[in-house]
């Protein structure tokens, strides 16, 4: 399923991250394919925040939409 | 102050001095060990962009430089490649890192440590630690990495002094474990171990200046690393409890529309209570009136005339309606200045407590429709601060049709903190319905303008990726500090300004200039605008400065709609000649000047447009509802069409596909 799917306190491991770019650029917020992550908060209709630890990232909507993940 | 060239070619630098220079993520405290090392001020920022002027000063015989606060040194954005150019020909780098965010932040140590050259590492906020229900093993953390790690409380200097005496044993560290053996190949090619990770990491510069090609192990080196990262993690930062929940609650609660909606709306009246109506009133009104108006002028004016007549022309220029000496600092020191420094208190407040990118995260969704994502808010709520400062901000935007959306839009809708103070000023005298109609059709302009770029911009806007800092209680110090030096800067850069505005006018007024240049353009302010011909000064004047023309306004004892009007016309009319150069610079002659013309059109129109629907209703309620009305259908419309547009876009798209 797509990270847009999720809900708020659930775990997903990231299964894949559409663009280089993106990939390169969250590896070094601590968010890398493969690893375990809980999702913190939905704005409705707007970013999904995902947590790692003591790490939170928003991810823009439509973006969160491109990434496959898997519930835990 | 040295840009990043200048810093690698400091020309008075002793023979055998080290190049120590500091490096860490935003927010991590660089600038404040910086005034520590060095003793020489530098602006304590938040974000990339705010700091891009790279500081350097001196250590002894050495020399420090500051550098921009990044994630990585990977040529993302300009940012990155000064860090990145500084990094590289460093003798020491001091690498501050945040504590309580190491996984994010030992990224770039690592990175470093990579790149060869001898590493301290500050890690500092360690008092945060213990709070937050953490405990790091230094000692461990030390041995890993192969560095030397100081505790620090910059704020506090704590752990400062011992950071300063370890720089002379500073040395390399452990670099990560299985990089690929292509780093070896390239090092013996370029002499470089630095400018060979870099080649590996895909970095087009450093490759292209050592006549090599790029090579694509970026991810493989980031995953390695990262997997490092999270080992050192693994071993020296363990949970002892459950830290504080307070601030995790309250900026989840930023965030969520429900409950973030309600605390911006709240904060943003306070900022109303406190300048529009503390400030504005009471504060300028002993500053201005009692001290400026009532002692200063006055005195000038007596010693003035016991050289010249007041009556003669250079009386005038002196002293006169315009005067250079009287007019320039009653308004600059008697309005401005307590007006600008309440607005730099809260903006100082926003940045340090981790707000802003909280912000940006809950207004994501709405800048998406206007082309923009939401870490567009930022230049735009600096733009509050000073519009030309955060032209410059735009630079962190990730595409060229967002960068121009912004600019656009900062120089059309955003009124500066100058502006915004003597704006606050007449709506406070005006009154709060008034108010509320200023910000609708401000907000108007923005949605509409904002959604046609979105649609005749080809592209489309990127995705939101941002990392949400802690949420902290601004530290009062830092905070006090930032004001002071920003609203010198501004009375420092005001001050010349404001004199030669007044020379010009009060030139204008002899030479009967002024006159004509009334008569010109009553067509538009009487005609169009309903406003009294003199106004026309203020536009003139607001060509120098926005917040000159709005100063104008304020002595002028408009009508309530007259001042509406006014002040709406002067948001969205041209920005300050040094916004002006700033996007000119950004953005090129030919596109800058196409910003410029479109700012003066829609000025107008939008100001005409709330004149004419004021003299065409019945009485000033029915005008009231009539303004807002018009502009809350002109935007439904603007959208209507856009959605339209997009979907039509979308099914072409399909089509082409399909085909």
């Amino acid at each position: 399923m797509k990270l847009d799917k999720i809900k708020k306190g659930q775990t997903c491991r990231i299964v894949s991250i559409p663009s280089q770019d993106i990939r390169t650029q969250v590896i070094r917020f601590g968010i890398a394919e493969g690893e375990l992550v809980c999702c913190a908060e939905i704005v409705p209709a707007g970013p999904v925040i995902i947590r790692k630890n003591r790490q939170e990232i928003a991810f823009g909507r439509s973006l969160a939409k491109q990434i496959d993940v898997v519930l835990n | 102050m040295s840009g990043c060239h200048d810093a690698n070619t400091m020309e008075d630098l002793p023979p055998c001095s080290k190049k120590i220079v500091l490096a860490g993520n935003p927010n991590a405290g660089k600038s404040v060990v910086f005034n520590f090392l060095t003793g020489m001020y530098v602006d304590v920022s938040n974000y990339p962009g705010t700091t891009l002027d790279i500081s350097s000063g001196r250590l002894g015989g050495d020399v420090v430089i500051d550098t921009p606060g990044v994630y990585g040194i990977s040529s993302f954005n300009d940012e990155e490649r000064i860090a990145r150019d500084i990094i590289l020909t460093a003798d020491i780098v001091i690498n501050v890192v945040n504590a309580v965010y190491l996984e994010r932040d030992l990224f770039l140590t690592q990175q470093i440590i990579d790149t060869g050259v001898p590493v301290i590492v500050a890690l500092n906020m360690i008092d945060e630690v213990e709070k937050q229900g953490l405990r790091i093993d230094v000692q461990k953390l030390e041995e890993i990495m192969g560095v030397i790690v100081i505790p620090t409380v910059a704020v506090l200097k704590k752990g400062l002094v011992e950071l300063k005496n370890a720089i002379p044993s500073a040395h390399s560290g452990n670099i990560t474990p299985n990089l690929p053996c292509k780093l070896k190949e390239i090092s013996m090619a370029t002499g470089s171990q630095a400018e060979a990770l870099l080649i590996i990491e895909g970095d087009q510069a450093v490759a292209c200046r050592n006549c090599l090609q790029t090579e694509s192990f970026r991810e493989e080196v980031y995953l390695l690393r990262r997997k490092h990262v999270n080992e050192i993690i693994n071993q020296t930062v363990f949970e002892t409890g459950k830290g504080s929940t307070f601030s995790t609650t309250l900026g989840r609660m930023m965030i969520k529309p429900l409950t973030g909606i309600p605390i911006l709306a709240v904060i943003l009246w306070v900022l109303y209570e406190v300048i529009g109506i503390v400030i504005a009133g009471n504060v300028v009104g002993f500053t201005e009136g009692t001290v400026m108006q009532g002692i200063y002028e006055p005195a000038v004016r007596m010693a003035v005339g016991y050289v010249v007549p007041l009556d003669s022309w250079l009386g005038i220029i002196l002293t006169g309606e315009f005067g250079v000496l009287t007019m320039t600092f009653s308004y600059v020191l008697g309005l401005l200045l307590p007006l600008v420094a309440g607005f730099y208190l809260f903006l100082s407040l926003f940045e340090d407590s981790g707000y802003l990118p909280r912000i940006a995260t809950l207004v994501d969704r709405l800048l998406v429709g206007i082309g923009l994502n939401g870490r567009a808010i930022i230049p735009m709520i600096l733009g509050f601060g000073c519009v030309t400062m955060a032209s410059i901000t735009t630079r962190l935007l990730s595409t060229e049709r967002e960068k121009r959306i912004a600019i656009f839009l900062l120089g059309l809708v955003i009124p500066c903190s100058a502006q915004l103070a003597v704006i606050a000023a007449i709506i406070g005298s005006i009154g709060i319905s008034y108010a509320a109609l200023y910000g609708l059709v401000i907000f108007c302009v923005l949605v509409i303008v904002g959604t046609l770029l979105n649609i005749l911009l080809p592209g489309n806007p990127t995705d939101l990726l941002i990392d949400l800092p802690p949420l902290r209680l601004p530290r009062i110090g830092n905070v006090l500090h930032k004001t002071f030096t920003k609203s010198y800067a501004f009375t420092k850069e005001a001050v010349p300004l404001f004199a030669v505005g007044a020379l010009i006018i009060s030139v204008f007024q002899l030479t009967g200039i002024l006159l004509f240049l009334q008569k010109m353009m009553a067509p538009l302010t009487v005609g169009c605008l309903n406003l009294p011909r003199e106004t026309a000064t203020a536009f003139i004047m607001g060509i120098v400065r926005r917040d000159f023309g709005v100063a104008g306004l304020n002595g002028m004892h408009l009508s309530p709609v007259d001042g509406l009007v006014s002040i709406i016309t002067i948001t969205l009319f041209v920005p300050c000649i040094a916004s002006i150069l700033v996007i000119f610079k950004e953005r090129g002659k030919k596109e800058a000047t196409i910003m410029w013309g479109g700012t003066w059109v829609i000025a107008f129109t939008v100001g005409g447009i709330v004149a004419q629907v004021f003299s065409a209703a019945k009485n000033i309620s029915h005008g009231k509802i009539m303004v807002a009305l018009v502009f809350i259908g002109m935007s439904i419309i603007t959208i209507i069409f856009s959605t339209v547009f997009h979907r039509l876009k979308a099914v072409k798209c399909l089509r082409r596909v399909e085909s």
